[in-house]
């Protein structure tokens, strides 16, 4: 294959080249082959990384020890004398805090358990294992406790839990919950959605059925284009500079009478977030649009139906799927944002849920960041939490979006 | 039959008010994106303009001096680029020959099922948040090099980490776009080169990847930009604190790592420190604009060129 080589080999000689051939196209296929492998693999140690850090056995030790207390084991204690230890062991202020959140006769009996834990006894955790040394190196785990922390206790720890997901912030890494942080992602990408979803399409019907083919729709399209490609923490200074600061009587609800909140709000975060997945929607509803046969305009211009009728009655039934679909995948996106909303203040620390436009927030991937930066070992297991949850997010909005896609080719 | 009640078709255009306000809306909705660029490069280019205007701040110290810490006087942006660059060239090192070799093979040798197969999984990597791929950095991949290297050889934030990951991040990327690059490669190039009696290799590296080549330019660039405004995996792993530094063994904060530990913390508006970050922002802007429109530029020739 060398243009260079000016020789032709025969006999021995060429039998001897051309299986020098074969076996470099073997290897090369083997290396392309590898590359592959080697993405596979990564994701695998990414995933196991996760699960691994999720759950495992922790030791930990109580300040105050629980048979001073009540004479039960804990786990036994029923609801009613859940109520009664805590109501006998934590000041009046707090019990009240506490009431007012969520009534204490309304509470389950696991959550009052982790009130009783948290509040009176207070878990302190010395250590943290993974799934797999827990799983495999039990025994040096158990005899490394037994020297170190003589007063622990050792316990096999699902960081995943029920409690975890509907359990608001903690600063104890052990009673931290998720759920002002769901809720703070599901404010955003709502917002997020209600903001560009309808820009979006609009955008994208005028630059595929009205615009002129001249250099100002060319320049549209390029900046869109440009858009898609700004890095995310840039969408973040927008946000800060225009929604935080500029936009502050609108985004801080001043103009509408609230007064205890500034420009940090969930509506910032959430039309910053808005301006980042625009572009994408765009582009996707371009796509969709593009996809519709022309025969069916045409068919629907015959008849006499004006350019809005056509659109309107036949351009976006047979596109809503695909405008759909690509507006899911935007969702997806805007759900492991993180960067943005640091840039905008998210709050790291904050255990009231958001309430409405005007109200601090946190949101899954911030908390994610929050937890992995942290020292302790017991906020990264809860950090892989927070990832796996975030993840079945994910999945399911992409498994929602490919049901959704399969489901249009099959019509059209 | 009378004639009287005829009344001719008017062949004039009707006036549709309603089309024409629809129409004028969906015109806002277009230009909006403008808009929002005009809006961006002057909310971005003011603050900078700020920064710049500050007495203490000369391009000189900027461009010349090796330190930054803006709330202290230390305007040098050097530390800041040097590692921004450094791990997206440890990003690239990983993501260009990986990518290339893994989209090879998904164009050229797999067939339909095990392509069936592969690619969802490159997709999947694709669609991982960047916080997790810095989970993954600071908590797998550190360790992972601390063992091999020895713990006082490499910090536990340090550039290599992030940069590798970052690679990892960045490799679906141009592996889908130089698939994409090789597929517009005519078939009929292909079976010249396997009726000389080329091997498949010879084929993909001699005929295939030059015919792609401009596509592949097109993917190096577009990833460069990439690795350049990516921010949550440096930020997690890669250290906070600018440090100047060319060892990827060590901690140093990249452009968009500053901007997020700063504007992270309590930022007075109009403060130097807040308007360093908007110096840094409109950089990050202006950069990975121009390797866009280039990107661009290079995919659309390409396009034009077997067409």
């Amino acid at each position: 294959m060398n243009p260079n080589k000016n020789h032709f080999p025969e006999g021995d000689a060429f039998r001897r080249e051309l299986n020098g051939r074969y076996r470099s196209a073997t290897i090369g296929e083997v290396l392309f082959l590898s590359a592959l492998l080697i993405a596979v693999i990564s994701l695998t140690a990414l995933l196991y990384n996760i699960v691994d850090g999720a759950f495992g056995y922790t030791a930990y030790e109580y300040k105050v020890d629980p048979s001073t207390i009540t004479s039960k084991p804990l786990n036994e204690l029923t609801q009613p004398e859940l109520v009664e230890v805590l109501k006998a062991n934590i000041s009046k202020g707090a019990y009240n805090k506490l009431n007012n959140e969520q009534a204490m006769e309304t509470r389950s009996q696991a959550d009052l358990l982790s009130l009783v834990l948290e509040r009176i006894i207070r878990i302190d955790t010395k250590a943290v294992w993974s799934l797999s040394d827990s799983l495999f190196h039990k025994t040096e785990i158990e005899a490394e406790v037994a020297e170190k922390y003589p007063d622990a206790k050792l316990e096999f720890r699902t960081w995943l839990t029920m409690n975890f997901i509907t359990a608001p912030m903690s600063s104890r890494a052990e009673f931290a919950g998720a759920r002002t942080a769901i809720l703070g992602s599901l404010w955003l990408v709502g917002i997020a959605v209600l903001f560009a979803l309808p820009i979006g399409v609009g955008a994208a019907v005028y630059l595929q059925e009205y615009a002129p083919k001249n250099l100002f729709t060319r320049i549209i399209q390029t900046n869109i284009n440009n858009l898609a490609g700004v890095p995310s923490i840039v969408y973040g200074m927008l946000g800060l500079a225009l929604f935080v600061r500029v936009l502050e009587p609108l985004t801080s609800g001043s103009i509408f009478g609230v007064t205890d909140s500034n420009g940090r709000t969930v509506f910032a975060a959430g039309l910053t977030m808005g301006v980042l997945v625009l572009p994408l929607i765009i582009i996707n509803a371009q796509e969709a649009i593009k996809a519709v046969p022309d025969s069916l305009r045409q068919a629907a211009y015959g008849v006499g139906a004006t350019r809005w009728q056509t659109i309107w009655h036949h351009v976006l039934p047979n596109s809503v799927a695909g405008i759909l679909t690509g507006t899911i995948l935007s969702i997806s996106r805007a759900i492991g944002e993180t960067a943005p909303l640091i840039v905008v203040g998210a709050s790291t620390f904050i255990t009231v849920d958001p309430d409405g436009l005007f109200s601090k927030f946190t949101a899954l991937p911030i908390q994610i960041f929050n937890w992995t930066t942290r020292a302790q070992p017991e906020f990264h297991a809860i950090a892989a939490s927070a990832i796996i949850v975030l993840m079945v997010l994910l999945l399911s909005l992409n498994a929602t979006a490919i049901l959704l896609r399969n489901r249009f080719q099959r019509r059209l | 039959m009378s004639t009287k009640n005829f009344r001719p078709f008017n062949l004039k255009k009707t006036i549709r008010p309603g089309e024409t306000i629809i129409q004028s809306l969906l015109f806002v909705a277009g230009v909006l994106s403008i808009m929002i660029t005009i809006t961006l490069v002057y909310e971005l280019g003011k603050e900078a303009l700020l920064f710049f205007n500050n007495p203490d701040v000369t391009l000189a110290k900027f461009f010349g001096t090796t330190e930054w810490q803006p709330g202290i006087g230390k305007y040098g942006i050097w530390p800041l680029v040097t590692s921004t660059l450094i791990t997206s060239f440890i990003a690239m090192l990983i993501a260009l020959p990986l990518g290339l070799a893994a989209a090879l093979y998904l164009s050229e040798y797999a067939s339909p099922k095990v392509r069936s197969i592969l690619k969802p999984i490159l997709e999947i990597l694709a669609g991982i948040p960047t916080v997790v791929y810095g989970f993954f950095a600071l908590l797998f991949v550190t360790p992972i090099l601390q063992s091999i290297m020895g713990k006082d050889n490499i910090s536990v934030y340090n550039m290599l980490s992030a940069g590798l990951v970052m690679g990892i991040m960045i490799l679906p990327l141009i592996s889908s776009m130089s698939e994409d690059a090789f597929s517009a490669v005519p078939r009929p190039l292909r079976e010249g080169a396997y009726a000389m009696g080329a091997t498949k290799l010879e084929t993909s590296l001699q005929v295939v990847l030059p015919a792609a080549l401009s596509g592949i330019g097109a993917a190096v660039i577009l990833g460069i930009s990439r690795a350049i405004g990516e921010t949550m995996i440096v930020a997690v792993a890669a250290g906070s604190g600018p440090n100047f530094t060319l060892n990827p063994f060590e901690a140093a904060e990249t452009m968009t790592g500053n901007i997020a530990r700063i504007s992270g913390g309590d930022l007075s508006y109009g403060s130097i420190d807040y308007t360093s970050l908007f110096a840094i922002a409109l950089m990050l802007f202006l950069v990975t604009l121009v390797l866009n429109l280039i990107s661009q530029y290079v995919v659309q020739r390409f396009r034009e060129q077997y067409e």
